[in-house]
């Protein structure tokens, strides 16, 4: 094994033991940390997709979140005032369902922006997808039906077959059994033909559309999994916080999800979860100590960029082997 | 931050004063310290801090830390308050969206809210909750009062603007309850914009005999400033949002002569206020805005019944608050059903003070009891 | 009246579009020269308008504070430049991102931690208060009329520095190869510094003239820069001439947007319901603008050649 696949059982390992610590030793209050850290790391793993393998810097993920998070606000007041939502269609409390609406209504919003975004590239890319997450957010914010600005409650965790989301440590074991899914799934993916097409597309364009691969839709395809990915961890969010406003569409958002890469590590597997653990526990341990919290916050994110490329996971594991 | 004021032992109280109850109250205050809205919630949490320290309580403890004004880390904090730090009572949230994130959360989970300042319509009709109360208003009150006063004052055409979102909408449905003479123009603004001269040209060729516009923070000043420049006479009203202290200084005197309406005033005649607004100078250095007095009030409420009862006999406590025996800096004050207050308002205006300072001075009175229109959905 | 109303938006629309040009100039030639993004450029803005708010508070002079907010903004980014910045031309764009993330983290509370939490005061000057009427029968504020014509000026004079002096020929030239002019001799480190500068100090101008009429808080800078990157990216990514056009369209879009759009729907859904749903339309115009823009032209208007 090397370094760095020791190092990710650890992370995995320390995620998954951090509730249960936390029960022992009397503060439930940290197995919701730890579930916001499994949580916000899926996003970041959908957001990796993109960003680490494809190279594509989507600026604009928080719309995909925010998507997620409004699929489970909608279907769960609906199912609680039994409203049908759309014709006879009813809401659902049920979290599978949710989640599948999560990922279709996200995958359709990563299709539309996709198809338009990555006609470009660069810091175009990223401009554009930080405008239609702005798009996102201002049709959010001024759309009355779901509570616009203020946001939607949902009245009481939406449930799973035979299990009690109501306890946390069981919605933490769901949160964990997603995000180890997703792992799995984008390291199938990174050594699938796909997975390589799509790192190749970054790394030499030219090249891949010279032996008659189209980058343009291996780049879609990655992009709406990775919005989907994004979305059921929106999904999520919206069940840890029973509550979701246009703020998790915020621009913030999107930067937030990108830091969370970085700090972990770009392009590594795991960086997403290093990331997590690192700015939930910086964020709420600054928040205990300073009101001034986020210009300590900026100063070691800043000292991360200048001086420990490759994030927590390159500091600890050195190089990537390749690329 | 963590400001934890403990147990400030008064030298004479010897702690065996009238106090038998031997259970502290531990307080959560969530407010906003960082960013834009920062002023706003630093006075919500001097004015909170004045009042416990006023009270001269020995045994109330106050946990504070920053929102950020935004609804998932308010969400957290609560949690972690609750949960880590088991707070009793949670008070001091200054936006409804992030209300609307944290109280429904909290009461479930059996504490106490105080609102001073946020009061959302669902949490004052259906969504209403028998550990929630809110101190300050309904969102709907100010404007009720002003289009209340527009209509008393016979104004024949008004021309009304919010920012679209929902304390917005609220914002000029309450107002439209109470005024029934001709709207000229009734227009929503992005949230966040700052600039208003396209709004300015409309009102300037709506031939308006009055402007009302609720326009929180920033957006007010720069309505402000850009209206008194653009050579527009048709005069303004506005909530006391608009026209408070923490926005005064810095729309300068484009303000002096407009009128606002809200429940307190600095001039407000009693003693209890007279007393508040002394020592906030005294303390801080500054006049307080509307929120520090609310804020005040939050924290004298919880004084008062915290001095009389355990917090962990929540029924007690919760008579307690019903009941509202304190001295509040609005004079009388008294909860409704749906455990807002009931309570006057008045109309102010924007004058200086003997120190050439911007403040406000109570002209009329709009509404006497005043309740909101929610409490009749409301079944607890 | 109508048509009044019109030619006043019409103005307003070019002043906002003139604003955010002065952003869009620096980020433009920031991103030309340097190939750095930087989203702390509103913080920049922000650091202009705090500089002439204190210093025209403490001097009583706007002017004085309007100099102050070009002296602050041009040093805070040429301390910024040496001291961070100059690490990251290096970087994938996505080091520069973070790191210019956290710079607007650090800017923002170290301001709010110098001048409070409360907005300043900062009123436009007896000078250029008031309103002048047009032809046509319009009235308009004079001070907006001072801002169209320093825009236009400051667009003028950038053109004229870009294709007519000496440094300009050097910052053409590290826009299209940025080796080469290091090897002939030229100390492109003073370069580099020289053009953020230039650019933090256009846009500190920028935050100074538009805080006199809005309101000077932390925070301030965020809702511009996004708009600046839309114009950006509009115009063509390092085209000046771009930036200037697109900056016009995003402002005049934007205004006439707000507009026109409810009145439109008004005519066919009835107003009450064209109030919300085409104030919500409005504030999505310039996002669909660009999108439609890009979708035809992937590269913006003036792409440069780089």
């Amino acid at each position: 094994m090397t370094r760095e696949t020791i190092f990710n059982v650890v992370l995995a390992l320390f995620l998954l033991a951090l509730p249960f610590a936390a029960m022992a030793m009397g503060e439930p209050f940290y197995v919701s940390l730890a579930t916001r850290m499994a949580i916000l790391a899926l996003a970041a793993v959908g957001l990796n997709l993109a960003l680490g393998f494809g190279g594509l810097v989507s600026f604009g993920h928080a719309a995909f979140f925010g998507i997620g998070g409004y699929a489970a606000g909608i279907l769960a007041s609906h199912a609680f005032n039994a409203e049908p939502l759309l014709f006879a269609i009813p809401g659902s409390d049920q979290m599978p369902v949710i989640w599948i609406v999560a990922a279709l209504a996200a995958g359709f919003a990563a299709f539309l922006i996709g198809a338009v975004s990555l006609r470009t590239s660069g810091v175009y890319f990223i401009m554009i997808t930080l405008a239609f997450a702005q798009m996102f957010y201002y049709f959010a914010i001024s759309w009355p039906a779901y509570g616009g600005e203020d946001g939607l409650s949902i009245t009481m965790r939406n449930g799973f077959p035979g299990l009690n989301t109501a306890v946390p440590v069981t919605f933490f074991l769901i949160c964990y059994a997603l995000l180890m899914a997703a792992l799995l799934l984008l390291w199938r993916i990174r050594d699938s033909r796909f997975g390589a097409a799509l790192q190749a597309a970054r790394q030499n364009e030219v090249r891949v559309a010279a032996i008659g691969i189209a980058p343009y839709r291996i780049r879609l395809f990655a992009f709406v999994l990775s919005g989907m990915i994004t979305g059921v961890a929106g999904a999520l969010f919206a069940d840890l916080n029973r509550f979701v406003s246009p703020s998790m569409m915020s621009w913030h958002m999107s930067g937030e999800l990108i830091v969370l890469i970085i700090l972990g590590g770009a392009g590594r597997l795991f960086g997403p979860v290093a990331g997590a653990i690192l700015f939930v526990l910086l964020e709420f341990l600054l928040g205990g100590i300073t009101e001034r919290w986020q210009l300590f916050l900026g100063l070691i994110l800043l000292g991360v960029v200048l001086f420990a490329r490759g994030g927590l996971i390159g500091l600890v594991a050195g190089k990537p082997r390749h690329g | 931050m963590k400001k934890i004021l403990a147990a400030s032992a008064l030298a004479l109280g010897l702690g065996v004063s009238a106090t038998a109850f031997a259970e502290p109250v531990k307080v959560g205050l969530i407010t906003t310290l960082s960013g834009g809205g920062a002023g706003l919630g630093v006075d919500a949490r001097d004015g909170f801090m004045l009042a416990i320290k006023l009270s001269g309580a020995t045994d109330i403890e106050v946990v504070t830390e920053d929102d950020a004004m935004k609804p998932e880390l308010a969400v957290q904090i609560a949690d972690k308050m609750i949960q880590s730090d088991k707070v009793d009572v949670l008070t001091g949230i200054i936006w409804s969206n992030l209300a609307m994130a944290v109280v429904p959360n909290a009461v479930a989970q059996g504490k106490f809210y105080l609102s001073p300042n946020a009061g959302p319509s669902p949490l004052a009709g259906a969504k209403c909750d028998k550990n929630y109360f809110n101190v300050a208003y309904q969102n709907d009150n100010f404007h009720e009062a002003a289009g209340n006063y527009a209509q008393t004052e016979g104004i024949k055409k008004m021309f009304i603007l919010a920012p679209n979102y929902p304390a917005g909408t609220d914002s000029l449905n309450g107002f439209k309850r109470f005024y029934k003479g001709e709207l000229v123009g009734e227009v929503y603004t992005k949230l966040g914009q700052t600039d208003y001269a396209a709004e300015i040209a409309q009102i300037r060729a709506s031939g308006a005999d009055s402007v009302f516009f609720f326009l929180p923070g920033g957006m007010g000043i720069a309505f402000m400033k850009q209206y008194a420049q653009s050579g527009v006479e048709i005069p303004v009203m506005g909530p006391g949002f608009s026209f408070s202290q923490d926005v005064l200084g810095a729309i300068g005197d484009a303000a002096l002569g407009a009128k606002n309406t809200a429940s307190w005033s600095p001039d407000l005649d009693n003693a209890r206020n007279k007393e508040f607004v002394t020592a906030f100078k005294a303390e801080y250095n500054r006049l307080p805005s509307i929120y520090a007095a609310q804020a005040f009030d939050t924290g004298s409420l919880i004084a008062a019944v915290a001095a009389k009862t355990d917090v962990k006999d929540a029924d007690a406590f919760r008579a307690a608050l019903e009941a509202a025996d304190f001295q509040s800096v609005r004079g009388k004050f008294k909860f409704n059903t749906n455990h807002h207050p009931i309570q006057d308002f008045y109309v102010r205006e924007v004058v200086k003070d003997a120190d050439g300072v911007l403040t406000n001075k109570i002209i009329a009175t709009s509404f006497t009891d005043h309740e909101d229109a929610y409490a009749k959905d409301c079944k607890m | 009246m109508q048509t009044a109303l019109l030619i006043e938006q019409l103005l307003n629309g070019i002043q906002f579009g003139v604003m955010l040009f002065l952003m869009a100039a620096g980020l433009t030639l920031i991103f030309g020269v340097m190939g750095l993004i930087n989203l702390a450029h509103g913080s920049l803005y922000m650091v202009g308008a705090f500089a002439c708010a204190w210093v025209a508070a403490a001097t009583g002079s706007f002017w004085l504070g309007l100099l102050a907010s070009l002296v602050a903004a041009a040093a805070a980014g040429a301390i910024v430049e040496m001291t961070v910045i100059r690490r990251l031309y290096g970087r994938d764009h996505l080091d520069q991102v973070l790191a210019t993330f956290a710079l607007i983290l650090i800017f923002s509370e170290a301001t709010r931690w110098v001048f409070g939490s409360f907005p300043l005061y900062l009123n436009i000057p007896p000078l250029l208060g008031g309103a002048v009427a047009l032809p046509g029968g319009v009235h308009y504020p004079l001070y907006r009329l001072a801002i169209i014509g320093v825009g236009l000026a400051v667009a003028l004079g950038l053109y004229l520095l870009i294709s007519r002096t000496r440094l300009g020929m050097r910052i053409r030239a590290g826009e299209s190869d940025r080796e080469m002019i290091g090897a002939l001799g030229v100390d492109i480190r003073t370069l580099y510094t020289i053009v953020f500068a230039l650019g933090a100090a256009l846009a500190g101008l920028a935050g100074a003239m538009v805080g006199a009429l809005q309101s000077v808080q932390v925070g301030m800078g965020e809702p511009v820069l996004i708009l600046a990157f839309v114009v950006i990216v509009i115009g063509g990514i390092g085209s000046i001439k771009g930036a200037f056009v697109g900056a016009l369209l995003v402002g005049i879009t934007d205004t006439m947007g707000r507009l026109l759009l409810p009145q439109m729907l008004a005519a066919i859904i009835g107003p009450a319901q064209a109030a919300g749903i085409g104030a919500a339309l409005a504030s999505m115009l310039i996002y669909i603008v660009m999108a439609l823009i890009l979708a035809v032209r992937p590269k913006g208007l003036f792409a440069a050649q780089a």
